[in-house]
């Protein structure tokens, strides 16, 4: 079934994303691996739409991209910030805050 | 191409959805208060920039007014509007009404420190109104959707909020720390929502089609029981629940303390309201599911936060477990919210909660600020003596302390109390032995809440500096609502009880027996 495929391919999308942002410690790649979960979701709601035949999950799925974009903006901002403080995106230096 | 949209949308059978205006006043008044406030922002000298603060004030005040208007009007009666996916019943109205006061007391904190700093001041408050109109929405959100794009307009405001000290790399630290676990958060949210949109095939969550009605023990499917922990685990993240909590500590101290303030009482009572109408409304007889994850989180949160706050030499940092600590405590008769016994009562524990935990955690962060205007510290051993040259404060600060620990007669012991009562009305082991763990923790917690106590009364001024602390009036306002709020609670129980009662919450399920 065309639907279940998707399904699959949405799951190890979002589990790539999971590893990703456990895993990578530069903030570029942890904002893309992010990206990767919000799209597995757009995957889901779609197969699921296409699986229910209805349109509430397409709906949806715009609503989260056009969210992702603004949360994406705000993240990109946010590591230009930092990168023009310290020179560096790695989250690993991101440590003055302990205990 | 505009002939072939126009034929379709002729052939469409559309016509726009009849909207109650008075139902979305205060959405309303926010959204134009928010574009009123940028636009007058522009064309404003620097040297009178204090105004926006007094204007923002204003707008939220008058948001409250058709709070106000349609609590006397609703009598019982919820008002529905878009197929009963945006519902307006008292529930709604009382969370609304805690958002907007928290909004005002938490303007009322930010303004001098904003105005000292030379930060944005006009940006800042329309994000903050941003953020609160996100929470207004949240408490009316009867779908998934609604509820996805009401948590993102609260929270996207926020992560910008928490960098506002655009030049200092703690506060910087705090604004990525903040945005990366938010959004992970609220992918893996959106992740299990997608399922329980794939399983059942509706995003509302009342009405005979809706997740409240399909989602029944025994019969979910395994789809639906992943989809149910994925969006719990999400808002786990919201209310800082351990362990999911490893963002605050950092997130409270980087960020600037007004900030704080507003992250740990309105953007984790906005967590709150959202598992709330979720649990409630949408899994309401899957308590086989969420009930043991959240009896754990709750255990957890309640003593992790507790045993981590006790070492802690900073106040913000202290007071960042300690709202993690408090987050247990509310969480705790949610666990219980499918039990027929204890659900009414869980419900109105955890308002009730909310709005004294407000009260008293706003009142404490503004001591807190009040006093580092003088000292430029943030630590627990610069409040040595402060009764000695600000009494006002130190009792104020005592107020907070104790009723944070639960003295009677102060707010926070009925608050106690009542999360207590939910929990004990459920009569099963499991249920005692939480009850037992939240005992326990309630000890634990009075230790360091009395030595920031001992800190204020008993020990000598650490720097020999005593000249008295005149703080602003808005200050001075701030901690005036908050003392009032605090121990009228306290008093006067009535006053507050009434509120979230289980029939007030439109579209509720009948529970299982």
């Amino acid at each position: 079934m065309l639907a279940a495929n998707f399904l699959l391919l949405a799951a190890v999308l979002f589990c790539i994303g999971v590893f990703g942002v456990i895993a990578r410690r530069n903030a570029v790649m942890v904002l893309m691996s992010i990206e990767l979960v919000l799209n597995s979701v757009n995957l889901n709601l779609v197969a699921f739409a296409l699986m229910n035949d209805d349109v509430d999950g397409q709906v949806f799925a715009l609503f989260v991209i056009a969210i992702a974009a603004a949360e994406v903006g705000v993240g990109l901002a946010m590591v230009l910030l930092i990168y023009r403080n310290r020179r560096s995106i790695s989250l690993d230096e991101l440590s003055e805050l302990k205990g | 191409m505009i002939g072939m949209i126009s034929s379709l949308l002729a052939q469409a059978d559309w016509s726009s959805p009849p909207i109650d205006w008075h139902a979305i006043a205060p959405e309303l008044i926010l959204v134009i208060g928010i574009n009123v406030v940028l636009l007058i922002d522009l064309n404003l000298a620097e040297s009178k920039k204090w105004m926006i603060a007094t204007l923002t004030g204003i707008v939220m005040l008058l948001a409250f007014i058709p709070v106000v208007t349609l609590g006397l009007e609703l009598d019982g009666v919820p008002r529905e509007l878009f197929d009963g996916r945006y519902v307006i019943d008292e529930y709604a109205l009382v969370l609304k009404a805690l958002f907007l006061l928290v909004g005002y007391v938490v303007v009322l904190m930010s303004q001098n420190a904003l105005e000292d700093g030379g930060y944005y001041q006009g940006e800042f408050y329309v994000l903050m109104l941003c953020s609160i109109l996100g929470m207004v929405m949240m408490a009316s959100s009867r779908d998934l959707i609604s509820i996805f794009v009401a948590l993102e307009l609260l929270s996207i405001p926020g992560y910008m909020m928490a960098a506002w000290k655009k030049r200092s790399s703690v506060s910087n630290e705090a604004g990525v720390k903040y945005y990366l676990m938010g959004v992970f958060a609220s992918g893996i949210m959106l992740f299990g929502m997608s399922y329980l949109y794939g399983a059942t095939g509706t995003t509302a969550l009342t009405g005979e089609e809706g997740l409240g009605a399909l989602l029944t023990d025994g019969s979910l499917s395994g789809l639906e029981v992943i989809g149910i922990v994925f969006v719990l685990a999400g808002f786990a993240f919201k209310i800082s629940a351990v362990p999911f909590h490893s963002w605050a500590p950092d997130t409270y101290e980087g960020a600037p303390t007004p900030v704080t303030a507003f992250f740990s009482v309105a953007s984790k009572a906005a967590g709150f309201t959202a598992l709330m109408t979720l649990v409630f409304l949408a899994f309401p007889n899957a308590s086989d599911v969420y009930g043991p994850m959240l009896w754990v989180l709750a255990a957890l949160t309640m003593t992790v936060g507790n045993v981590l706050a006790l070492r802690q030499t900073n106040i913000v940092r202290m007071l960042a477990y300690s709202s993690i600590s408090q987050g247990g405590f509310i969480l705790m008769p949610l666990a219980y919210a499918g039990d027929v016994d204890a659900g009414g009562s869980a419900l109105n524990a955890v308002v009730v909660y909310l709005l004294v935990y407000a009260f008293m955690n706003l009142g404490a962060f503004a001591v807190v600020i009040a006093v580092s205007r003088k000292t430029q510290s943030g630590e627990i051993s610069s409040f040595g003596g402060l009764f000695n040259y600000a009494p006002g404060l130190a009792v104020a600060m005592t107020v907070f302390m104790a009723s944070l620990a639960g003295i009677p007669p102060l707010g926070g012991w009925f608050a106690k109390f009542n999360a207590f009562k939910a929990v004990l009305d459920a009569d099963t082991t499991s249920a005692y032995v939480l009850a037992c763990i939240a005992a326990v923790n309630t000890v634990i917690s009075a230790a360091y809440y009395f030595r920031v106590l001992r800190t204020v009364w008993v020990d000598d001024v650490p720097d020999g500096n005593t000249a008295p602390i005149n703080p602003p009036s808005p200050i001075i306002a701030a901690l005036g609502i908050t003392v009032i709020g605090t121990i009228a609670v306290g008093v006067y129980p009535r006053l507050v009880a009434g509120f979230g009662n289980l029939s007030d919450l439109a579209g509720t399920v009948p529970l299982l027996g």
